[in-house]
């Protein structure tokens, strides 16, 4: 698997540090419990194209949304986690 | 007369009629209309829940539907290893539970599983890995499992060929637990599948789930390639599908599907007796009865359901193995896998009801689900014919993570790459 990140090109994912779920969002400090613990905890999981963060450790120090198929690794689409680039 | 059961005395027979005598392992079973208990995966899960529903709770009208054909997950993805050294009070007496299932399991079901007590050699590498070892053989005792500590001399002795004087990774000693070791894997999921079909159980392949029938928040069947299948009960043991198969019943899970490697070299003369696990690095192997090395490490680390992985995991693994044991290092992988790990946010399981009534999960398994084969399914069969948790498996509870009361044996917090 090879990533294309906005500032350094194509890349081998073992340039790379895997977070997760680009999708969850922190609710409020205020939101009821529940809120919290579908955050911490609860994920869609899909099988099929998957926003994650990635961490390019070995580059450019850069946070990435990759959207990539869970089921054959095909990447869709990268930008930077702030919404800057996008290769 | 037929050769049901497994005998010196069939083999005998069958070897003086020309093995004319032999009937298939299980029946092709058909959908019926309904059942008690319908389970969702024909995993090793899946089929020791059955084969428990039906031996021990005396609930035979039970179907197993498998999505592909019996044994293409887990069940056969695995590097076959079976053992219950953990740590925390919430996992010991489940996994202790199983290692006594595994022992017996054979005559249970009578079929050769070639469960081999071969023991199970954790090493360590310095004084704080020697402190937690410690500590987690001195945990295993007090809850009656077997655990012994060896030092670098009773390794050495062992296992002479390992790279003890590693200038990074000396090896100071391990912790063993003899009585773990390997099981055929395949033969579990075949021994369990026979067991369960001759108690009336109907396994029903190439069948695949496609939707929940849910009125009034009560699950009354479940929706499949081959019709509507009526259940009073349906569990869940559909291990890396899991949150695909939860999300027909509108449940999300505390769950990602992450891909775990393993590898088999060539086969070689035997040269190691137990399982072995490099401290120092994610690196566990044993020599298969063929003569192959069977060996894996961490997982690839990101979501995947693509049951295959990457190239960087496979050389993580491989200098893990030359670390450890320089000796393998000119010998030929002779095949490759992945398996999908229902990886759980504090990587221990879950075998709970769930927010829909008479709907039950079995998940969570993370990449150790094979050894807790026997309990996870005897556990899953208890909670489905009593509606209660089996005493061993009651921290295994889907509302831990809300109430704060996870098992984390490793201490990762909500990061299922890194348990």
């Amino acid at each position: 698997m090879r990533i294309h990140c906005p500032y350094c090109g194509t890349r081998g994912v073992e340039e790379f540090t895997y977070l997760g779920d680009a999708t969850v969002r922190r609710p409020d400090p205020d939101a009821p419990e529940a809120a919290w613990v579908d955050y911490v905890y609860l994920r869609d999981n899909p099988a099929g194209p998957h926003p994650e963060y990635w961490y390019h450790a070995a580059g450019c120090h850069g946070w990435l949304v990759v959207v990539r198929d869970t089921r054959t690794h095909e990447i869709f689409s990268v930008r930077t986690a702030s919404g800057g680039a996008e290769a | 007369m037929s050769s049901d059961r497994y005998s010196f005395l069939s083999v005998l027979r069958e070897a003086l009629r020309g093995q004319t005598g032999w009937k298939p392992a299980w029946r092709k079973a058909d959908p019926q209309e309904s059942y008690d208990v319908v389970i969702v995966g024909g995993g090793g899960h899946g089929l020791a829940t059955a084969y428990y529903l039906a031996r021990r709770y005396g609930i035979r009208r039970v179907a197993v539907v498998e999505k592909s054909w019996l044994g293409n997950g887990n069940i056969g993805r695995n590097t076959t290893i079976v053992r219950s050294n953990y740590l925390l009070a919430g996992n010991v007496p489940f996994y202790e539970c199983s290692m006594k299932l595994w022992e017996g399991l054979e005559q249970d079901i009578n079929y050769n599983a070639m469960v081999s007590q071969r023991g199970v050699l954790n090493l360590f590498h310095n004084d704080g890995q020697r402190n937690a070892y410690t500590r987690r053989g001195n945990a295993m005792r007090l809850h009656g499992v077997d655990a012994q500590l060896l030092d670098a001399a009773a390794v050495r002795r062992k296992l002479p060929f390992l790279d003890f004087d590693n200038a990074r990774f000396p090896i100071q000693g391990g912790l063993l637990q003899q009585r773990g070791g390997t099981v055929r894997h395949d033969a579990v999921a075949w021994g369990y599948a026979r067991a369960a079909d001759r108690l009336g159980v109907d396994i029903i392949e190439n069948c695949e789930v496609t939707g929940m029938r849910i009125t009034d928040g009560r699950v009354e069947g479940v929706e499949t390639t081959r019709g509507f299948i009526g259940a009073k009960k349906v569990g869940l043991a559909c291990a890396g599908n899991s949150s695909r198969v939860a999300a027909l019943a509108g449940l999300r899970l505390p769950i990602e599907s992450h891909v775990l490697q393993a590898f088999v070299t060539e086969g070689l003369k035997p040269f190691i007796d137990c399982v072995v696990t490099f401290g120092a690095g994610h690196f566990y192997i044993s020599q298969s009865d063929k003569g192959g090395l069977v060996f894996g490490g961490d997982i690839d680390g990101y979501n995947s359901y693509a049951q295959r992985g990457n190239m960087p995991v496979v050389e993580d693994v491989c200098e893990g193995g030359m670390a450890l044991m320089p000796r393998i290092g000119r010998v030929r992988m002779l095949r490759q896998w992945g398996g999908l790990m229902d990886m759980s946010m504090d990587g221990s399981p879950i075998i709970d009801r769930t927010p829909v009534d008479q709907l039950y999960l079995n998940a969570g398994w993370c990449y150790g689900g094979f050894k807790a084969t026997p309990a996870s399914g005897l556990c899953f069969a208890h909670l489905l014919a009593r509606d209660e948790p089996h005493p061993v498996a009651t921290a295994y509870r889907l509302d831990r993570f809300a109430r704060g009361a996870v098992i984390d044996e490793k201490g990762m917090g909500a990061q299922p790459n890194l348990h």
